[in-house]
């Protein structure tokens, strides 16, 4: 069998569903093959949003998330959104076509060194150059995208090998001898912070990431109810827990919410469930959670102790940590923290999320706010990088895991859009939106036609504030005002809408929002959305960088 | 301080390549490297010294170290007992001393006479990292014209 059917046959073996990608010379054996699958092709048009639909994909249902491009540029173009899946931990596979074996090296047409270029940026990366390691790569590439700390991983293979000719047989199982990840809490380090936390005056747990990857929301969800341990979900954990609990105090860090980062300052235990201390999160070291012992659940080592001092660390798997946990709680020395919740209520109610509300000109967060009340909150919601994403993070309360997709660790504007066709793709029957910036959404808007050929119905809500609006703000709080490359001149996004045969429309009233939502959202197909918001509106609350977390602007009023 | 950290690593192509540039991605120093086939031809065996600030940076060198896929194990051995070498060929002008500290060398320490001509001496070390410094120390009263060394290799007690 011809490397290019073995590759297409892996695949079906993988059950993989659906592939975005661009095709190109060093792939052409391979798309040959696929044109005859039952794997859904999807044509991005540009590789990055390829590896950005693929991501989506993942994040929203789950599974690997898979994308391909040709050598060269094909797979330069690849990188940031395989470093965007690889800062989050996303499980996603990129296969890239490779010149020649013989021509490797020879600076050849479309060439590059891709698994140098990916190396520090996947989990991990294969060059193939003999078609009979293409089949056992391929499982191995699956096997390690999707377990341990979930990951990218890139598969680069020559042209030749594609066509080379071998017996095709997938191998059943894995066993790789230096990759043995730790699933299961070890059962001393349970005890140890069962102890702590029957000790605990004011504890509180931040969940993240880990969490959502893990599918381990339930489990926390009966965790902390179990202790009555107030929760605070990070960027990447939103859902983890649900927002609307009665326990959830919203999103710490930079852009969060007063009492989570008071909460935070204040207790004297903090359970970290699959979260990495980003600086975004901890904001000054030395003085986050200052009296807090810490308990630090996580599946990567290397997590543990990198920039908060952990005092009782856990290496495995969340969900199953979390259900360790529950399993040996003594319900007899469940602490009695009235008190502690007592506190956490009256600093929700004192510090609550809020923005002037205005009748003159639309506020974004209005907007916003009209998404989640009109789809009753139950929309999967990517966004951009900026004002944005932190609008979106702080105002659309996310209940469920999975439907908050964004650029947490690299920040990548333009993720959104493609990333929001990857979760409709795979959530054909769910409500997807895209919260978008007028910058942002020009990174990857040529993913229209995408949206255009498959129709493919996102809803991309464009907050157009005519500047690159989170630049702006720091230049306003921090550089006088002196507003240099951040005013937009944009295009005229309905016309560019109609250029590629979706439906455009433009809200400049407040008093229109509802309507125009309604429509959006009662649109069959993909809609873009253009919402002139107004240009000055900051992200409150703040922490300055290098700030301690408690220590907020806008907000405490 | 120095750490002496021993990988023991699948013997394919890249692997060096990765372990070099996962210290060079986060700013890690390495002091030396030496990287050979052990007794399995499928395992390398990478000998690294690196100078940690501190513990935590440590930790994580170690950590990172073996999150690689390539990497199987890890082991720090600068709390354990082990021996270590070094291979060192230095070439050295033959002046009126030459003779008395070669002499003086090859007598106290691992040290050979690997070549001679009219002109130079090249010496063959083979020691232990403590013994260098000392060694080094005397030839430089004769003026080193070149010198080679290989990194450090360490197996344990």
């Amino acid at each position: 069998m011809k490397g290019a059917k073995i590759f297409v046959e892996s695949l079906l073996k993988e059950k993989v569903k659906v592939m975005f990608g661009y095709p190109g010379g060093a792939v052409l054996p391979i798309f040959d093959f696929l044109y005859d699958t039952p794997i859904k092709f999807i044509l991005t048009r540009h590789e990055q949003a390829a590896a950005h639909a693929a991501d989506g994909y993942a994040r929203s249902t789950g599974k690997t998330g898979v994308c391909i491009a040709t050598s060269g540029p094909g797979a330069t173009n690849l990188t940031t959104g395989i470093a965007t899946a690889y800062m989050d931990s996303i499980p996603i596979v990129a296969f890239t076509g490779q010149v020649k074996t013989s021509l490797i090296g020879n600076d050849a047409f479309q060439e590059a060194d891709v698994t140098g270029i990916t190396r520090s940026i996947t989990k991990h990366n294969y060059l193939v150059k003999d078609v009979k390691d293409l089949a056992p790569t391929i499982k191995e590439a699956f096997y390690l995208a999707r377990t341990g700390r979930p990951g990218p991983v890139l598969v680069d293979i020559p042209v030749d090998v594609q066509l080379h000719e071998t017996e095709f047989k997938y191998p059943q199982d894995i066993s790789l001898r230096s990759y043995r990840p730790t699933y299961f809490g070890h059962p001393g380090q349970i005890k140890k912070a069962l102890k702590f936390i029957y000790n605990a005056k004011r504890p509180i747990i931040i969940a993240g990431g880990g969490v959502v990857i893990s599918g381990g929301a339930n489990e926390l969800r009966h965790f902390a109810e179990k202790l009555n341990i107030p929760v605070a979900t990070t960027l990447m954990g939103l859902g983890a827990f649900p927002a609307t609990h009665v326990l959830s105090l919203g999103m710490p860090g930079m852009h969060g919410t007063v009492y989570a980062n008071t909460a935070i300052t204040e207790s004297d235990l903090l359970i970290s469930v699959g979260c990495r201390f980003d600086d975004r999160v901890t904001g000054r070291l030395d003085a986050f959670a200052p009296s807090a012992k810490i308990i630090h659940i996580d599946i990567d080592p290397t997590s543990i102790s990198k920039n908060i001092k952990v005092d009782v660390p856990i290496v495995g798997d969340v969900r199953n940590i979390l259900g360790q946990l529950i399993e040996e709680i003594d319900d007899r020395k469940i602490p009695n923290i009235e008190d502690w919740l007592r506190r956490v209520k009256e600093l929700k109610k004192k510090h609550p999320l809020r923005y002037k509300k205005s009748t003159a000109t639309i506020k974004p967060q209005y907007v916003v706010e009209e998404l989640y009340l009109q789809t009753k909150g139950k929309a999967i919601v990517a966004t951009e990088v900026g004002q944005n994403q932190m609008w979106a993070a702080q105002f659309y309360k996310i209940d469920f895991p999975r439907h908050f997709l964004s650029s947490g660790g690299l920040g990548t504007m333009g993720y959104g859009f493609p990333a929001a066709i990857g979760a409709k793709v795979g959530n054909p029957n769910a409500v997807v939106l895209d919260i978008a910036g007028d910058g942002s959404i020009q990174m990857n808007i040529q993913e229209l036609a995408t949206v255009s050929t498959y129709n493919i119905g996102v809803k991309v809500i464009i907050l157009n504030n005519h500047y690159l609006g989170m630049v702006r703000q720091w230049q306003e709080l921090f550089y006088n005002r002196r507003y240099s490359g951040t005013p937009l001149k944009n295009p005229d996004f309905i016309k560019i809408a109609q250029g590629y045969g979706v439906k455009g429309l433009r809200v400049k009233k407040a008093s229109e929002v509802k309507k125009a939502v309604k429509e959006i959202l009662s649109h069959k197909g993909p809609v873009i959305a253009d919402f002139w918001v107004e240009e000055e509106e900051n992200v409150f609350p703040m922490v300055p960088a290098g700030e301690a977390i408690n220590r907020m602007i806008g907000g405490m009023a | 301080m120095r750490h002496t950290i021993q990988a023991l690593v699948e013997n394919k192509f890249g692997v060096l390549a990765r372990i070099a540039s996962l210290f060079s991605a986060r700013g890690y120093n390495i002091d030396s490297l030496a990287v050979g086939e052990t007794q399995d031809p499928t395992i390398s065996c990478m000998t690294i010294v690196v100078n940690a600030q501190d513990e935590r940076v440590l930790e994580q060198i170690k950590k990172q170290l073996h999150k690689l896929i390539d990497v199987i194990t890890v082991v720090d051995f600068t709390r354990k007992d082990y021996i270590d070498r070094e291979l060192l060929l230095v070439k050295i002008s033959n002046k009126k001393a030459t003779k008395s500290i070669v002499d003086k060398l090859v007598k106290t320490y691992s040290v050979k006479v690997a070549h001679k001509t009219k002109d130079y001496t090249i010496l063959e070390v083979c020691t232990q990292h403590s013994d260098l410094e000392h060694i080094l120390k005397e030839v430089k009263k004769v003026g080193i014209k070149e010198l080679v060394r290989t990194g450090k290799i360490a197996i344990a007690k």
